[in-house]
């Protein structure tokens, strides 16, 4: 039904997940509807998800009328259409972004393109009615690891990033080569609890003083010569205390920066995104050494940190609210920035 | 592509990696393929951060494995970035639209590209990484 409040269609195609959802006001999540999870019975199961775009062109018209029936309104009702044109892979971009350009010209509604990351931060809108900028962000996904300061709605700026691997791809990896298998960053999660962390000790690499960038590829290296040498010995390899003690020396590092950043920047509040925020030692460890600042620490619930459409259409709403709108020329752009 | 100098370069820590990127950075031509093949941790992200710095990119190289490719524009000549340890094979390669980068003005770099070997041309440069003695130590097989 169509009430006063402002309704956003938002459209998500940047990667794996074909999402749409459609939000009111932007905090206010009425349909949220992830493709993946649709057919999660079948797509389970260690695979390397699916990335053909064709997969995303075969789904979205069905995602987007799910989305609208979940949420009970009619197209018609919609008042704005936000959709992801970056960063991710062009041809999935594409799907979401025709889609969205389509329905904004046939609606004759505003038409808002919306940065992935924007939206993973923007995730914490829909789950803090209360939260408002500023604060620090924390990023941490497959791709991307982060730390962001968000000045306002519509302003951030990216203090610190990777240099090589992303943390969740760090996982991704190690888990493959001691046998936990896809997705890693969950496996290692869940091995490492039953791990000693401080098993084996892995070089924690901080970079240059007062640099907020990370680097988890010699890190990679270092657990690789562990099992080549230990495989040598003849030693048995204990799994569990290898995704312990490797997750720890990636977790540290993070908390470490971010709450750093939080102080410098004199930030109370640590606001996680992306899908390694999904972490439980990594927030675990974060509220640890952000409560020694009595800084706050928060985190999207999982379905909002996995990609998704929700976080867009929030995202939109507040570039809108900010005077933003985006012309039927908008394009994807697989290597958006922050 | 140059005439690069094949065979087997032994890579003793950082600084002979670069010089190889850089070399091999020297030889390159709009279209050109290199094709790096290597296990985790040999160093084909390294080497390609080196590849592109030899092309005048300033922009930092990161892992592209979640968006399968990076473009880089800035460069003498355009870089194409691929990383495709996630992808199944070939096809797949050409679903996030390989076919329409590979061979055109990019020079690509692509690693993990035994993957998708089917489809590359028979010109690439294979550069085949592996470890070497030392744990800083590399060695480049360039065929």
């Amino acid at each position: 039904m169509k009430d006063d409040r402002l309704l956003t269609l938002g459209i998500e195609t940047s990667c794996d997940e074909t999402a749409a959802a459609v939000v009111a006001d932007g905090r206010i999540v009425m349909s949220n509807i992830i493709s993946s999870q649709i057919d999660i019975h079948t797509q389970y199961g260690g695979v390397v998800p699916e990335i053909a775009s064709r997969k995303h062109l075969e789904r979205i018209n069905d995602v987007i009328q799910n989305a609208l029936n979940d949420a009970e309104v009619r197209a018609s009702d919609i008042d704005l259409i936000g959709v992801t044109y970056g960063p991710g892979l062009v041809g999935a971009l594409l799907i979401g972004v025709a889609a969205a350009k389509t329905m904004a010209y046939a609606l004759d509604k505003p038409l808002i393109g919306v940065n992935h990351m924007h939206g993973h931060i923007a995730a914490n809108y829909l789950e803090y009615q209360e939260l408002d900028p500023p604060f620090m962000s924390l990023v941490v996904s497959g791709g991307h690891t982060e730390i962001v300061n968000v000045t306002d709605y519509n302003k951030c700026e990216k203090i610190g990033g990777t240099r090589d691997d992303a943390a969740g791809e760090a996982f991704d990896k190690i888990a493959r080569v001691i046998g936990l298998g896809y997705p890693g960053g969950p496996k290692i999660d869940r091995a490492a609890r039953e791990g000693d962390r401080n098993a084996i000790h892995f070089k924690r690499v901080y970079l240059e003083e007062g640099s907020y960038d990370f680097s988890f590829s010699g890190l990679k290296t270092q657990a690789l010569n562990y099992l080549n040498s230990e495989r040598q010995a003849g030693r048995e390899i204990n799994t569990n205390d290898v995704a312990a003690s490797f997750q720890e020396a990636v977790v540290e590092v993070i908390a470490d920066k971010a709450v750093s950043a939080a102080l410098e920047f004199k930030r109370n509040k640590i606001v996680m995104a992306g899908g390694v925020a999904s972490n439980t030692r990594l927030r675990e460890l974060l509220e640890e050494k952000a409560a020694e600042h009595g800084i706050e620490i928060l985190k999207p619930s999982p379905l909002l940190c996995t990609d998704n459409a929700a976080m867009i259409a929030s995202a939109a709403y507040y570039a809108y609210r900010c005077g933003e709108r985006s012309g039927f020329d908008l394009d994807a752009v697989p290597g958006l920035e922050f | 592509m140059k005439e690069i100098k094949k065979g087997i370069v032994e890579l003793e820590g950082r600084g002979a990696t670069r010089k190889l990127g850089l070399e091999i950075a020297n030889a390159l031509e709009p279209g050109d393929v290199v094709a790096l093949v290597g296990e985790l941790g040999t160093g084909k992200t390294a080497l390609t951060g080196y590849i592109a710095e030899g092309l005048g990119i300033k922009e930092e190289v990161v892992s592209p494995t979640f968006t399968i490719v990076k473009l880089y524009e800035e460069g003498r000549i355009p870089l194409a970035h691929f990383d495709i340890y996630r992808l199944g094979g070939s096809e797949e390669l050409l679903d996030v639209g390989a076919g329409e980068i590979i061979g055109g003005r990019y020079a690509s770099v692509i690693e993990w590209a035994d993957i998708a070997a089917d489809i590359l041309p028979a010109d690439s440069l294979l550069v085949h990484l592996s470890y070497g003695e030392g744990e800083d130590e590399r060695r480049a097989e360039i065929l």
